[in-house]
């Protein structure tokens, strides 16, 4: 067993940074605020549009966000990934419009390819680079190895899909195959053969593209065969990170209806006198609880076993936190809305932005399902 | 895990190596008899009579009762009793059957009851020669506490008390009892008087214990009859009409959430105790191993592996929860966690033995008088015993509100 810090390493910098973190939001990213932003355009059939503030990703980049979990070697800070955690926390919480969250997996991926031209990325990264990930295939699968993308001769042809924040990013890493496995590509988002073509998607607080690559120039970030081992190594990373982004979402919708509750009379009481309401928001923040405790202690974890030395308890961990976060994401989504009754149903309320992105959060690099077959097949044994 | 993060003090570092030397000569061995699965399930008094021999020779050797005063019996140590019961779980002990006594009666009696009473009572109490029972719920009583008709009347310097209460696990057993009651018939919560009083020595004086027979058809628990029964006004815990204020001392102690960690032995395995193992995921592997489903294990079923796996997530969460419960900037409401305990380990118990049923298929009708019951029908022992604890102690509905208003801030449902 891998020693591990105190507090899950959870100490006085990671708490000022995600204190001021939720200053910040509540300063510049109120619901209104962002509802005003990111729906003014309820049509079905809009035009599908990439809506954030700039000058807000800016100040993030400034205020070391970005630069949080980029190793002090590459130019970062170097803080633990429960620093990133908190972080997506308190961005979740906010339902915040922006590439944060995937502008972290690229560093978690670039971080485990441990090559100048990664740490070359990661320093772009650091200054406020915003960055994504390329690596799905048009089936959606998870798997390091599933690539659409081929790299020949240092080119990359073919489409990655469910591309996150797509238009938002400036840097993309591209996952592509040749004869010798599966490598990693960092190209230019508006490199010459890039064509993006957006989704429509539910989510108002995300974009998202399929983007084609034609004939274009990439530069190699781990080399062939390399590129897939890297991906799997920052994977864990990955689906905590989404696991706190649904915590913080989670809370917010927790605390909301409760309020909304407290304050909606029907037959002379508050709504939250009732049973019918009150034991389900307990079941929610059960819930909560629980895929806070499993994010904070797989970030520990992660954190406290650089060498992977004990790898298959730190993936258990992970998988165990994205698994209750995503089932939780859907559950106190669902019971929020329920609970606000008509108006919870509505364009109107902002419940539905939060309800969004949990739904596309709980997907996201596996929804509860999918990582509890992985976590069956580790802890019971592969079914004959 | 959750201990690797924590430093000892030296008082815990030293205290630490002591009781890991003391266990490794003094553990008890496999018992002679079955032991159930927890003390609130003790009917044979043999399996009584070996566990109170354990307790007291821990107690004897200063692991019951560490953060209580020398005076009242205790070992007047400061955050022992954590360590001690840490180290018990690993040397795999029996658990304690005074578990009333320890969980509740003492911290409320420390807290309460005049000094002469602590000295008389809580040495016998930590040792288990005297056994203790609650008397809090009554046919009329039960989620609704504070409806207690049980009613204590003065007279002179004694109180008479006439009542009926039920549910009383080891009243059979029992020397000492916690007793919740009416003092003032005008005033339901202000209303309310505790005593301690005692039941061996008043069988037949106004005390009657008379079994109640469990869904599982074992007993443990009963109801307790008062008629006219005596008791001295030392008994009295803290003022008349402060009832249930002492009350409230009893059910935080009772549900993890007390300032007093209350001293628990455990961590024997079910296999020494009784041949089967109920308790666990890793049990249920197990199980779904050795058990059939369309031509396969159970185990190679997707559906019941989903279900096994949600458990052993739910495992985690509970043991990460309580390491989190200990990081205060990771915590919006210092009770959240901790008054979540009851609920999640009560109902987590009831989920594992309810798949067990699943994974059995046809054989989990086999109960414990067939010889053919996969793990000897433990397993529907324990299903139908988790009932017992999902509603005592505050049913788990009374829980969700309780955590719904004191933690979440909702309004008060009653």
């Amino acid at each position: 067993m891998i020693e591990q810090p105190k507090n899950f390493g959870f100490g006085e910098d990671e708490t000022m940074l995600r204190d001021s973190a939720a200053k910040f939001f509540s300063d510049h990213c109120t619901p209104d605020k962002i509802h005003r932003q990111v729906a003014n355009n309820s049509n079905i059939h809009r035009n599908i549009e990439c809506i954030w503030d700039k000058t807000l990703w800016r100040q993030i980049a400034d205020l070391g966000w970005t630069a949080a979990c980029v190793p002090e070697s590459a130019g970062g800070i170097g803080m633990p990934l429960v620093a990133a955690v908190a972080l997506a926390e308190e961005a979740g919480r906010a339902a915040f419009p922006s590439p944060l969250i995937s502008t972290f997996n690229a560093t978690f991926v670039l971080r485990e390819c441990r090559t100048a031209n990664a740490n070359a990325a990661l320093a772009e990264i650091a200054s406020g680079k915003p960055m994504t990930l390329a690596i799905t295939n048009q089936q959606g699968s998870w798997e390091p190895s599933d690539t659409d993308v081929l790299v020949d001769n240092g080119q990359l042809s073919g489409t990655a899909w469910f591309v996150q924040d797509a238009r938002k990013a400036e840097g993309l890493i591209v996952s592509a195959r040749s004869a010798a496995g599966v490598g990693l590509y960092y190209v230019a988002a508006n490199a010459a053969g890039v064509l993006m073509t957006a989704d429509g998607i539910i989510d108002l607080t995300r974009d998202q593209a399929h983007i084609n690559f034609s004939g274009v120039n990439a530069i190699e970030v781990a080399a062939p065969g390399l590129g897939e081992i890297a991906l799997a190594h920052a994977l864990p990373a990955i689906q905590v990170v989404l696991a706190a982004d649904m915590v913080g979402a989670g809370e917010w919708l927790l605390q909301t209806t409760v309020e909304y509750t407290n304050t909606r009379i029907q037959f002379d009481r508050p709504l939250g006198f009732f049973q019918a309401v009150k034991h389900p928001l307990v079941n929610v923040m059960l819930d909560i609880d629980r895929a806070k405790s499993l994010a904070y202690s797989a970030a520990c974890a992660i954190d406290s076993d650089p060498e992977r030395k004990d790898w298959a308890t730190t993936r258990k961990l992970a998988h165990m936190a994205k698994a209750n976060a995503s089932d939780m994401a859907v559950f106190a989504s669902s019971r929020a809305v329920q609970f606000h009754g008509g108006i919870g149903f509505t364009w109107e309320c902002y419940v539905h932005l939060f309800f969004k992105r949990q739904m596309h959060n709980q997907m996201l690099f596996g929804d509860a399902k999918y990582h509890r077959a992985m976590l069956a097949d580790m802890l019971i044994g592969k079914a004959s | 895990m959750a201990d690797a993060d924590r430093k000892d003090t030296p008082e815990q570092a030293e205290f630490r190596t002591y009781c890991q030397d003391w266990l490794a000569h003094n553990h008890p061995g496999k018992p002679p008899v079955r032991i159930p699965l927890g003390a609130l399930e003790l009917s044979d008094p043999k399996a009584l009579t070996w566990l109170q021999a354990w307790q007291r020779s821990a107690f004897d050797a200063g692991l019951v009762g560490c953060d209580y005063p020398v005076e009242f019996g205790g070992g007047g140590r400061k955050n022992c009793q954590t360590i001690a019961n840490q180290e018990m779980q690993r040397a795999k002990t029996p658990f304690f059957p005074n578990i009333i006594g320890l969980g509740m009666a003492a911290p409320t009696v420390l807290f309460h009851a005049q000094d002469s009473v602590k000295s008389d009572l809580l040495p016998r109490l930590f040792s288990g020669e005297d056994i203790w029972c609650q008397g809090f719920s009554e046919p009329g009583a039960g989620s609704d506490l504070a409806n207690q008709q049980t009613f204590a009347e003065r007279r002179g310097d004694s109180w008479v008390i006439n009542g009926h209460k039920v549910w009383t696990s080891l009243a059979h057993f029992a020397s000492w009892m916690i007793l919740l009651c009416r003092t003032d018939k005008s005033d339901k919560y202000n209303g309310l008087s505790y005593f301690v009083v005692p039941i061996q020595t008043a069988i037949g004086k106004g005390v009657t214990v008379r079994p109640l027979i469990k869904m599982t058809g074992e007993t443990g628990f009963n109801e307790v009859i008062f008629e006219d029964l005596v008791v001295e006004d030392r008994y009295r815990l803290d003022a008349v009409g402060a009832g249930w204020k002492v009350a409230m001392t009893t059910l935080s102690h009772e549900r993890g959430a007390g300032e007093l960690v209350t001293p628990a032995a455990g961590g024997m395995t079910q296999e020494d105790t009784k041949g089967a193992n109920t308790g666990s995921p890793s049990a249920l592997i197990e199980l779904a191993k050795n058990s059939y489903r369309n031509g396969k294990t159970a185990a190679d079923d997707p559906l019941i592996r989903d279900e096994i796996v949600k458990m052993m997530i739910r495992q985690e969460a509970f043991r990460q929860n309580q390491r989190r419960a200990l990081v205060p900037q990771l915590i919006d409401h210092p009770m959240r966690i901790p008054l979540q305990n009851k609920l999640i380990g009560t109902e987590f118990n009831q989920d594992l033995a309810e798949i067990a049923y699943a994974i059995e298929g046809p054989a989990s009708s086999l109960y414990l008088n067939d010889d053919n019951a996969p793990g000897g029908g433990e397993w529907q022992l324990a299903y139908m015993n988790s009932f017992g604890v999902t509603i005592a102690a505050g049913a788990n509905e009374v829980q969700r509100n309780i955590l719904a208003e004191r933690v979440l801030g909702m309004p008060k449902s009653k």
